[in-house]
């Protein structure tokens, strides 16, 4: 059981749940500042997963939010179509949510397998067409099935996702990827990423952990989506296209390749930076009476980017984990 | 120990291996040479189950493992260190090496070996902390062999451990290959430097475009005046 102890890190998770709490309680951030809190988590899930497909195992996948998407789907059609159910209904409602969140997660885990399969064969560039097709097919088929709304999206979905259950659900994937990483597991995955058949030859079934990675890496995705889609109270073919996955891998190489710690770092940071323009570009059309509006927005974050890209091209953090992130040996640290 | 029967190795329509048979004896070094091309590495590659064989068949220590994947071959006892060396280069040495040791379960023994490793290349061990892509091409050549005898195994496959090194390298690398023989390590050598693999050997066979050629002890295969023409250079 020495993989499962986190006392430093329930520590932190626990201080960092206790604070926002208490700061919305207290009425000291409001509700656009607790949305971006809870957007953050939500995206500290899916850079987190993504980082296990592509910076641990080394597997170029940009259709992430295909996963996500399925997730979303499965437990709206779930808690709106199957159950009905609101969160009025009390703790059914809540067990039927969380059990329609879950079922969201396998279903998107077995897609995962499925797109797990042409990684076997393809490597770089090929394996990440593969998976932008793959994405785009599942936003496709979702744009297809007038059971779920069509292109209108699935509207109508009961908003039971609050910080709480984000917060948790996000707690839970960093320990769940962390202690995988950690394990003898997780270091049948780097070493897939380092050198393919020197890991054949060291006795690694290779075919089984690339599709383990997309497994789980999906399965959170898939948690992610469910998560958005009832706290946006929708879920729309187009919020899981290309550029959403884009957005996720930008937080992966933001943060870090590799580096866990970078991402939840990357999507608070990318989250917040993406709302924070624009009041910094609201103030500054009327401080300067510029004719800059809304749209400038995208032009500064894009330029930010390239900065960070330019300047620490190994990301935020690069392979390093924060401390309470390593299990066991301090020593350990960095060596990732 | 191992005997290849007819192997027959295709890439696609191009057979690459058309009708090679050899036998490797425990406890001896067997060495296949040949020219680029002669399918020396491919056939190294079927062996450690990294190609699929299209004919023939290969009985490692009784066994027929013709077909079998390469990362159950490493359980039976063959490690095999490929062409280019192939490290972790983003790891440690020390994590290339713990890597290797992956399918043994008793991680004293790894330790043991890892030691074992670092005994015979100093080198190694002065560069433990540093990443595997630091290292030079002799150095990581080392650590290649090094990683074979962390993975541990009756049979070591060697796909030109002398390529692109300095002669005084090449020689450091092949006294380590025999004294790992002499502690009791089958050897099957693949090298296009021929005049040190003979020197080393104890049989020999010439592979030619897809198919053995010439064969027998490495001291007559060194004396016979087509290898020494061909090969030897002399």
């Amino acid at each position: 059981m020495k993989h499962f102890r986190t006392p430093k890190l329930s520590l932190y998770a626990l201080a960092f749940y206790a604070l926002i709490m208490a700061l919305s309680l207290t009425g000291l951030i409001n509700g656009y500042i607790q949305h971006i809190i809870n957007q953050s988590l939500i995206y500290v899930i899916l850079a987190v997963s993504l980082n296990l497909i592509n910076g641990i195992t080394g597997q170029f996948s940009l259709g992430h939010m295909g996963f996500a998407a399925v997730g979303a789907y499965v437990s709206g059609a779930i808690t709106t179509l199957v159950f009905k159910v609101s969160p009025e209904a009390g703790f059914a409602g809540y067990a039927v949510f969380v059990g329609g969140i879950v079922a969201g997660g396998l279903a998107a885990a077995l897609v995962g397998v499925l797109i797990g399969f042409p990684s076997l064969r393809l490597k770089g560039d090929y394996l990440a067409i593969v998976t932008l097709g793959f994405g785009e097919i599942i936003k496709t088929v979702l744009n297809n099935i007038p059971a779920v709304g069509g292109p209108r999206g699935l509207l109508g979905i009961p908003k039971f996702s609050n910080f709480s259950f984000i917060f948790a659900a996000a707690f839970l994937t960093l320990v769940v990827i962390r202690n995988l990483v950690e394990s003898s597991h997780g270091r049948a995955l780097v070493s897939i990423r380092e050198n393919e058949l020197a890991a054949e030859l060291a006795g690694v079934d290779t075919t089984r952990y690339k599709v383990l990675a997309f497994a789980v890496g999906a399965f959170f995705a898939g948690i992610a989506g469910g998560l958005f889609g009832h706290l946006l109270q929708i879920a729309h073919p187009t919020q899981y296209g290309f550029m959403g996955s884009v957005l996720v891998l930008i937080m992966v190489y933001t943060g870090g390749v590799g580096s866990l710690t970078g991402s939840v770092i990357a999507a608070f940071a990318l989250t917040f930076m993406s709302e924070g323009l624009r009041i910094v570009i609201d103030s500054l059309a009327e401080a300067t009476s510029l004719p800059i509006g809304g749209e400038w927005r995208m032009v500064i974050y894009a330029l930010l980017l390239v900065f960070i890209m330019l300047f620490r091209t190994e990301g935020l953090m690069g392979t390093k984990e924060a401390r309470f992130l390593v299990i066991g040996d301090p020593a350990k640290e960095g060596t990732r | 120990m191992l005997k290849v029967k007819n192997l027959k190795v295709s890439y696609g329509q191009i057979e690459a291996i058309k009708d090679v048979s050899f036998e490797v004896p425990a406890g001896k070094i067997v060495t296949l040479i040949g020219a680029n091309g002669a399918g020396k590495t491919t056939t190294l590659r079927a062996l450690s189950g990294l190609e699929k064989a299209s004919g023939g068949s290969i009985v490692f220590k009784g066994q027929d493992i013709t077909g079998r994947e390469a990362h159950g071959l490493v359980g039976l006892g063959i490690s095999h260190v490929p062409e280019g060396r192939k490290i972790f280069p983003t790891l440690t040495v020390r994590e290339n090496l713990e890597l290797a040791g992956w399918t043994v379960a008793d991680k004293k023994e790894v330790r043991r070996r890892m030691d074992e490793v670092f005994a015979m290349f100093p080198r190694v061990k002065e560069r433990a902390s540093q990443l595997g892509g630091t290292l030079s091409g002799g150095e990581q050549q080392m650590l290649a062999v090094g990683r074979a005898i962390v993975t541990g195994g009756e049979l070591l496959l060697l796909d030109e451990p002398s390529m692109g090194l300095a002669p005084v390298l090449v020689d450091e690398i092949f006294e380590k290959i025999v004294e790992i023989n002499k502690r009791g390590t089958t050897v099957l050598l693949v090298e296009q430097n021929a005049a040190e693999a003979l020197e080393i050997a104890d049989f020999a066979y010439v592979l030619e475009v897809g198919y053995t050629t010439i064969s027998g002890p490495a001291k007559e295969i060194a004396a016979d005046p087509r290898v020494r023409e061909a090969y030897l250079g002399v």
